[in-house]
C-alpha cells in the first residue's frame, strides 16, 4: 500500500516539473506583481517607520492643520486639510475607475477598458497636479526645504509681543497662544530676513520664534515625493497599456485583459500607500 | 468575482467608492474636531488640566485614526485587488511577511523615543572635541552610564 502511495507521489512530482502548472492559480506575471508590491510595501514601511522614529525623537512636531491649510485660488482662506482631502478623493476615484476597467477587461470589452483606463489616467494626472501645487506652496511661499522648516509648535502658553510683520504690539492687543499651537515663521519679502516674532510665555520667558524640527521637510518631500513618483510611473504604464488595449494587442491574447489587471494591482497599491501617507502626515 | 453578475459587480464598485469616501470624510472630520476647528475651544490638547486625560485622549484619537486607515487598506486589498479570491497560499505569502512590520514598528518607535529622551546627552556628545582634556563633563556622563548598565 505504502509503495503505491509513494509511486503515485513521484508520478505527480514528475508532472509538476513539466511546467504549465500554476500552484497559486495565478499567472507568473500576476504572482510576481504581488511580490513586487510586497517588497514595495516594505520600502514604504521603512520610510514611514523612520518618519515615526524621528517624530518620536523630536520634542515638538509641526501641526498638520497649520501646515496644510492653503487652497488654490483663495490665497487668504484658511481651510485646514480641505485640499488634501480633495487629493485623496481624486486618488480613490481613480482606483474605482481602474476596477471598472479590469471588469470590462474580463468581459473582453475593448472600448470599456480604454474609456475607464483613460479616466484613471486623468485621475492620476490630477493628483500629480495637486501635489505639484502643494509642493510649490510649501517651497516657494512658506520656504520649507530639505534642511529648513519654519513650521514650529509652542510648548508653553503665552502671548505674542509682535505682529506678523515684526512690529511691536501694545500691551492690550497682544495675541495669546496655547501650548501645542502651531506657527509659521514668515520671511520679509524685501529684505529676505526671517520675521521671528517675539513672545512671552506664562512663566515669563521672553524669546523669538524658533524653527521647527529640521527632519520634517526632508521626510515630507522624500516620502510624498517617492509616492508621487509611483503615481507618475503608474500614469506612464497606464498610458502604454491603454494604447496597447486600444490597438487590439490584448484582444489577440484572449486572456481577459490580464495586463490591465496587473497594472490595476499596481494602481490600487499606490492608493493603498496614500492611505498611510495621508494618515501620518495629515491626520496624526 | 465570477459568482456575481456584471450588474452586481458594478454596483459593488460604486458602493466601495461611497464607503471609502465616507470613511475618509469621517477621518478628516475627526481630525478637525479634535483640533478645535469644528467647535471653537474644543481641542484634544486643552480639554482638561489633567495630563493623564490628555494623554489618554491623544492615544484614543491615534487608535481611531489608525483603525480607520487599516479598514480602508483592508477594503482596497480585498475588494479592489481581489486578494480574498486568490488561493490561500498566495494570500498568506503576501500577508504573513507583513507581520514582520509589527516588530519593526515597536523597535524603531522605542528607539526614537529613546533618542528624544536623551536629546541633551546627544547634543553634549556632538559638541565634544577629539583629544580635548576639558570635556570631563562627558566623561562623567560615560562612567555614570556604564555604572547604570552594570
Amino acid at each position: 500500500m505504502a509503495e503505491v502511495v509513494l509511486e503515485h507521489a513521484a508520478d505527480q512530482d514528475e508532472h509538476l516539473w513539466e511546467g504549465g502548472k500554476e500552484p497559486f492559480k495565478a499567472s507568473y506575471g500576476k504572482l510576481m506583481m504581488w511580490y513586487f508590491l510586497l517588497s514595495d510595501a516594505f520600502t514604504f514601511a521603512g520610510f514611514l517607520i523612520s518618519y515615526g522614529a524621528l517624530r518620536f525623537s523630536s520634542p515638538t512636531w509641526p501641526v498638520p492643520d497649520v501646515v496644510f491649510e492653503k487652497v488654490p485660488f483663495f490665497p487668504e482662506l484658511k481651510a485646514p486639510l480641505v485640499f488634501v482631502t480633495f487629493m485623496t478623493f481624486v486618488l480613490i476615484a481613480s482606483s474605482v475607475t481602474m476596477v471598472r476597467a479590469v471588469q470590462e477587461g474580463h468581459r473582453e470589452n475593448k472600448n470599456g477598458v480604454v474609456i475607464w483606463m483613460f479616466l484613471t489616467i486623468l485621475g492620476g494626472a490630477t493628483f500629480l497636479g495637486c501635489q505639484a501645487w502643494e509642493w510649490t506652496t510649501l517651497i516657494a511661499k512658506e520656504h520649507v526645504s530639505l534642511s529648513q522648516n519654519p513650521f514650529g509648535t509652542h510648548t508653553e502658553a503665552g502671548v505674542y509681543l509682535e505682529d506678523d510683520h515684526g512690529h511691536a504690539l501694545p500691551a492690550g492687543e497682544q495675541v495669546a497662544f496655547r501650548a501645542g499651537d502651531g506657527y509659521l515663521i514668515h520671511k520679509d519679502h524685501e529684505s529676505g530676513e526671517w520675521l521671528q516674532r517675539k513672545y512671552r510665555t506664562e512663566s515669563g520667558v521672553e524669546a523669538k520664534l524658533d524653527f521647527g524640527p529640521r527632519a520634517f521637510g526632508a521626510l515630507f518631500f522624500f516620502i510624498t515625493g517617492f509616492h508621487g513618483f509611483h503615481v507618475f510611473s503608474g500614469v506612464v504604464f497606464l498610458t502604454i497599456i491603454m494604447l496597447n488595449a486600444a490597438s487590439g494587442v490584448y484582444v489577440r491574447r484572449h486572456n481577459g485583459y490580464e495586463m490591465v489587471e496587473k497594472i490595476g494591482l499596481y494602481w490600487h497599491f499606490v492608493d493603498l500607500v496614500w492611505v498611510f501617507v495621508f494618515l501620518v502626515f495629515y491626520l496624526l | 468575482m465570477s459568482h456575481l453578475s456584471y450588474d452586481e459587480q458594478k454596483k459593488l464598485v460604486f458602493k466601495g467608492l461611497r464607503l471609502l469616501a465616507i470613511v475618509t470624510i469621517t477621518e478628516v472630520f475627526f481630525a478637525l474636531l479634535f483640533n478645535g476647528h469644528i467647535f471653537h475651544g474644543f481641542h484634544k490638547a486643552h480639554i482638561s488640566d489633567s495630563k493623564w486625560i490628555i494623554i489618554t485622549l491623544a492615544l484614543v484619537y491615534g487608535v481611531i485614526m489608525v483603525g480607520f486607515s487599516l479598514y480602508k487598506a483592508r477594503f482596497i486589498v480585498y475588494h479592489f485587488m481581489h486578494l480574498g479570491q486568490e488561493v490561500s497560499g498566495l494570500r498568506m505569502s503576501v500577508l504573513l511577511p507583513m507581520l514582520l512590520l509589527v516588530w519593526a514598528i515597536i523597535a524603531f518607535f522605542q528607539e526614537g523615543s529613546s533618542w528624544g529622551a536623551r536629546r541633551h546627552q546627544i547634543e553634549e556628545k556632538n559638541k565634544e572635541e577629539v583629544g580635548s582634556k576639558t570635556s570631563t563633563g562627558s566623561l562623567d556622563y560615560d562612567t555614570e552610564l556604564y555604572r547604570g548598565l552594570i
